[in-house]
């Protein structure tokens, strides 16, 4: 029988438990006792006013009574049976395990319920740390200097003699620390100001992240470079990029890079070669004569929409610090501090001009599985008695369109130490937080 | 002689501020100013108390205040935490680690020294 079936038979053992007598209830909900004997041996159907008077009557929600409480554990199993590691027929019939193994399935429930409040914990930590280290340096600042200030003057406007040499050090400390407080109070207005700014760069406080969010306005496409169109020109006529000379000069050598891309694969071409041979970077790099770092900036540069889904691009020169970061949802790319070490990006780098492929897989509940590409390359022409320098460049491929492509099983990789939850993991630098007790 | 105090604080001005007030007040005040090494001073120096900032170069003042409190030399050893942080979690935390007092900057020299006095049971 279904379980919605077995309503009345729950309605019965409920009033029972109570202690309440058939006659009663049926009087209080105004139905009559023969009617409500028949509900209870399930032979009449109850559902809708009679359902939720009854289960008030009752003291119980009404879904209690339909799905019995073994219902919110089949939905709590049915819930967890969605997650990227579901991926077998039989999880498909939560209630035959419910059955079967209630004990381990109440685990297994709970455990879900458990995963979901730690990757909430872990979301809502991100997002402190991604928008407020600024805010909280910036904070943190202005309230030492008060301290030494309001300490210090309080030393000498108090009572009791004060060395004259001890008075000039804590004059001077005061000067000091008012010039200090001048100009962290005004940087401190300016965060603020800036985040209080509608469709500005909130809080932006570095030139690669005026660049990258410029682009993402133009979703990482110029289409006026496509056109033939030079840098300067691009840059002249584009009032957006408000930022700093820095930014300014930043994309500059962003656009001049594109522009050299665009000329090597124009962009006509590329759609026809991907319509060819997919998103291939070995087979597009042999088409068009092009190193692989040119390809991975080029898909990656591709306007998107109409089928075209987003692609991903990192980029990091030797120190392994992120020189470019184009985004994909699902693969979290830090802004403050050190990436995962375990990324492709940093295993092509330490093997210069050894082309890397590597199916990879963050933590976390929105996370999702990518094809990633990556080659280390060198940034400048080979000389004697000079430093080698190297870029390494990783093309993020959504799993859609890389199905077929070879890669291995995913990797388990994170987005950076402090805040990814994965355990014994050799790459690890430092402790997550989500450890440390918060 | 008068209580050793151990002041870890990275901030020099407030080094030089607090150090002039509790010595006024015939304490002996020492100084460090690095979190990962603050452990080390603390054993070597052996005060009677510690004035513990939050947030230190290298290492948290939580993470030394933790260590203190799991070795049996230091268990009681009274910490009074000094942050910039004044919210209700911070506290918590610094009650949970086992501060003995915490204290929220910007505070007055009359806090600074009553505070003192009082975790040294003068």
């Amino acid at each position: 029988m279904a379980k919605s079936g077995l309503t009345g038979s729950r309605i019965r053992e409920r009033r029972m438990q109570l202690g309440l007598r058939q006659s009663v209830l049926a009087r209080t909900v105004g139905i009559s006792a023969s009617y409500l004997n028949l509900i209870e041996h399930n032979r009449r159907r109850i559902a809708g006013k009679l359902l939720l008077s009854i289960g008030r009557e009752l003291g119980v929600e009404a879904n209690v009574l339909t799905d019995g409480a073994e219902g919110a554990l089949i939905e709590a199993l049915r819930d967890a049976a969605v997650g990227p590691d579901a991926r077998t027929e039989d999880l498909a019939r939560p209630e035959d395990f419910a059955g079967r193994f209630p004990g381990w399935a109440a685990l297994l429930a709970a455990q879900h319920r458990r995963i979901l409040a730690l990757e909430h914990t872990a979301e809502a930590l991100t997002d402190r740390l991604t928008h407020d280290p600024q805010l909280a340096a910036s904070m943190h600042e202005v309230l030492s200097v008060v301290t030494a200030i309001r300490s210090t003057a309080g030393i000498l406007a108090g009572p009791g003699e004060i060395d004259p040499e001890w008075q000039k050090r804590f004059h001077r400390n005061l000067y000091e620390d008012s010039r200090r407080l001048a100009e962290s109070s005004q940087a401190l207005v300016e965060y603020l100001d800036s985040a209080g700014d509608e469709g500005g760069d909130a809080g932006l406080t570095l030139p690669q992240e005026e660049l990258e969010s410029w682009l993402e306005r133009r979703g990482y496409h110029v289409t006026e470079l496509e056109q033939g169109d030079g840098p300067e020109a691009v840059l002249a006529s584009d009032a957006d990029l408000r930022g700093s000379p820095a930014a300014r000069s930043m994309a500059l050598g962003y656009l001049a890079k594109y522009a050299g891309d665009a000329e090597a694969m124009p962009l006509a071409a590329v759609r026809a070669a991907v319509a060819e041979v997919g998103y291939d970077p070995a087979r597009l790099a042999t088409l068009f004569g092009c190193d692989l770092a040119t390809v991975f900036r080029r898909l990656a540069s591709l306007p998107q929409g109409a089928g075209a889904p987003r692609i991903g691009l990192v980029a990091c020169d030797s120190s392994g610090t992120l020189t470019f970061r184009k985004p994909v949802e699902g693969f979290a790319l830090p802004r403050f501090g050190a990436a995962c070490p375990l990324w492709p990006l940093y295993q092509a780098l330490v093997r210069p001009m050894t082309p890397v492929r590597a199916r990879v897989e963050q933590a976390g509940r929105d996370a999702a599985a990518f094809l990633t590409f990556a080659i280390s390359q060198p940034a400048t022409p080979p000389g004697f008695d000079l430093p080698q320098v190297f870029h390494a460049t990783m093309l993020i491929l959504p799993e859609e369109l890389a199905a077929d492509e070879p890669g291995g099983r995913s990797l388990p990789i994170g987005s950076s130490c402090r805040i990814c939850p994965r355990a014994h993991c050799a790459a690890r630098r430092e402790p997550s937080i989500l450890t440390d007790g918060f | 002689m008068g209580k050793r105090v151990l002041l870890i604080e990275d901030e020099p001005n407030i080094i030089e501020a607090i150090r002039f007030v509790l010595s006024r007040a015939g304490y002996v005040v020492d100084t460090h100013s690095d979190g990962s090494t603050a452990l080390a001073a603390i054993r070597a120096k052996k005060p009677d108390m510690v004035i513990l900032d939050v947030m230190l170069p290298n290492r948290s003042g939580y993470d030394i205040l933790r260590d203190l409190r799991a070795e049996a030399a230091t268990v009681a050893l009274p910490v009074l935490m000094l942050t910039a942080r004044g919210q209700k979690k911070d506290r918590e935390m610094a009650e949970r680690y086992g501060a003995s007092r915490y204290m929220t900057k910007p505070f007055s020299n009359a806090e600074m020294i009553g505070t003192v006095t009082e975790l040294l049971g003068q």
